[in-house]
């Protein structure tokens, strides 16, 4: 049974020493969220218990580190409906998705088409315009309808015979829509394109099937679903991964090599994680994909989608509200206080306890779209609550010109 | 000092006053000016610094782009400041500005309306958004100054 006060319990940073919840609202989940106490002791048991290198198992401790990071792998997998050979170990969706475009540069040639659209982040557009330039490819952009959503109807008018890849976030992170991955990659692959997913909203939120989805790549965060800073992973089809080349080589990535230069490297996946992995952030991410299962993701997305609507038909009926995005499948809210800018209404915010993020949310394309130079998102998580969403809706109210200057003075 | 800019209120609305009607705001195509675009890393503000110094008076300061209030404000007031000034009174009110922002000792006098700022320190994340529009400016007289 969902019970989100006993859940709250499980967060450090939601409590003060005393064990009482502080006083904060936290609604910059999209940004990172907090970690359970579990996943922290998970990630220190590594520094306390069983530091050292992997595939150096001369000793004991040695080959314990080498069953955590495997098993973590392997949790990995099953999180997703993986095989374990599909699972890199990157520090984060921008690497993911950095890796994935530098790995299929031999597949691009002069005239190809990478399609994406004007809702991605920045991690998700840059390598591609890149990669791009680099083989003489060209990034074009599938419509987004009147909301600012990707729709299948507008995808399959963008796809054409040229489109080698689709670059697509599968929930966006502005105005968090949910894109109809599993059609879009149906298509594709009938268009001989393959499709690479920014799973960075997704995954965190909603269960994610890879072999239901049937995408290419898939590449997401551990820091933003109660996982550890400075890990992710990028998922790879395994026959894709062996035909893609390594962003990186060096230590582990290789089997032989010799003076001549020859090279043999090391099987997929290892052959993508060059250098000592992080041991520590793979065992906590691990742990943080137990812990969500653990919940489900039934119950995480029911507490997001009552957050959400909760919320939203607070900021609907506010009018000092230009509220962007209120048929949201996520617990994102993307708005505007009229005539304050972002950062003053969110600094005004801050003022009042409330954390949210105020900018472009490097989905600096988006905002031409929405007509504006910044939003202020306000992006919940499972361990929010209603009375939380009232206090920033309150917190809304008194968001004035004035109230916004005197916090400087 | 005026005695109105200790009273909170009245910063309030000098800054109000600043962001809602910015001074000198808009930018000019003359090749007398020169002109520096200053774009935060951290935030969004992302504006154009333009200044007209010959014979060493500054003789028009100008500003345009996205900006928050205390950005917007902050330039405002220094583009009213420095007006008409010599470059190196230029300088010394750039120079007490910082030093206010900085939490130092500095000259009410010489800053007058600018001292609505002083506080901005507690926010300290928006020290950049106070000092974007005068960093813009204390280049462009560096600039002056080399050639």
């Amino acid at each position: 049974m969902f019970d989100v006060s006993k859940i709250r319990q499980d967060f450090p940073m939601l409590l003060d020493e005393s064990g009482r919840e502080r006083e904060l609202v936290y609604f910059d989940n999209s940004a990172t969220s907090f970690k359970p106490r579990e996943v922290i002791e998970a990630e220190m048991a590594y520094y306390t218990r069983f530091s050292a290198n992997i595939h150096r198992g001369d000793y004991a401790l040695s080959y314990e580190a080498d069953q955590a990071y495997d098993s973590a792998r392997q949790t990995l997998a099953r999180f997703i409906n993986a095989d374990e050979r599909e699972i890199v170990f990157t520090s984060g969706t921008t690497q993911g998705l950095n890796m994935a475009a530098y790995g299929l540069k031999s597949m691009l040639k002069e005239g190809d088409v990478i399609l994406s659209t004007l809702a991605e982040h920045a991690s998700n557009i840059l390598p591609w315009f890149r990669l791009a330039e680099q083989t003489g490819a060209k990034v074009e952009f599938i419509p987004l309808d009147e909301q600012g959503r990707l729709t299948v109807e507008n995808f399959k008018k963008a796809l054409h015979e040229r489109v080698r890849i689709v670059a697509v976030a599968q929930v966006t992170n502005v105005l968090g829509y949910l894109a109809d991955i599993k059609t879009i990659c149906a298509l594709a692959h009938q268009a001989g394109a393959i499709v690479v997913v920014d799973g960075a909203q997704s995954v965190p939120h909603r269960k994610v099937d890879v072999r239901a989805l049937d995408c290419d790549l898939l590449a997401f965060s551990g820091h933003k679903m109660c996982g550890p800073t400075g890990i992710g992973v990028l998922y790879g089809k395994y026959e894709l991964l062996e035909k893609m080349e390594p962003m990186m080589l060096g230590g582990g990535a290789n089997k032989r090599f010799n003076s001549h230069g020859d090279l043999i490297l090391s099987r997929v996946p290892d052959r993508f994680e060059a250098g000592t992995v992080p041991i520590g952030q793979a065992v906590g991410l691990a742990k943080a994909a137990e812990y969500l299962q653990r919940i489900g993701f039934d119950a995480i997305e029911k507490q997001e989608q009552m957050l959400q609507k909760h919320l939203a038909e607070k900021l609907k009926a506010m009018d000092n509200i230009e509220f962007y995005n209120p048929e949201s499948d996520s617990a994102i809210c993307s708005f505007n206080v009229k005539g304050i800018f972002a950062q003053d209404a969110a600094s005004y915010l801050s003022s009042r306890n409330i954390a949210v993020r105020s900018g472009n949310h490097c989905a600096k394309m988006l905002v031409e779209f929405l007509g504006t130079d910044a939003t202020i998102r306000a992006s919940m998580y499972f361990y929010n609550t209603l009375e939380e969403a009232d206090r920033f809706a309150q917190a809304l109210q008194g968001c004035t010109l004035e109230n916004c200057i005197d916090i400087f003075l | 000092m005026n005695k109105l800019l200790e009273d909170p209120i009245v910063l309030r609305e000098v800054i109000m006053d600043h962001y809602e009607y910015p001074r000198n705001h808009s930018l000019v195509d003359d090749p007398k000016y020169k002109r520096i675009h200053m774009a935060s890393e951290s935030c969004i503000d992302d504006i154009h610094v333009q200044a007209d110094i010959e014979d060493g008076i500054v003789k028009d300061v100008r500003f345009d782009g996205v900006a928050c209030t205390i950005s917007t404000a902050s330039t405002s007031i220094m583009t009213q400041l420095v007006k008409g000034k010599s470059v190196e009174e230029a300088r010394v009110i750039l120079d007490n500005y910082f030093r206010m922002i900085d939490g130092q000792d500095y000259d009410e006098e010489l800053l007058d309306e600018a001292v609505c700022m002083k506080n901005v320190g507690k926010q300290a994340n928006r020290i950049k958004c106070a000092t974007i529009g005068w960093n813009g400016l204390k280049q462009l007289l560096e600039e002056g100054e080399k050639q």
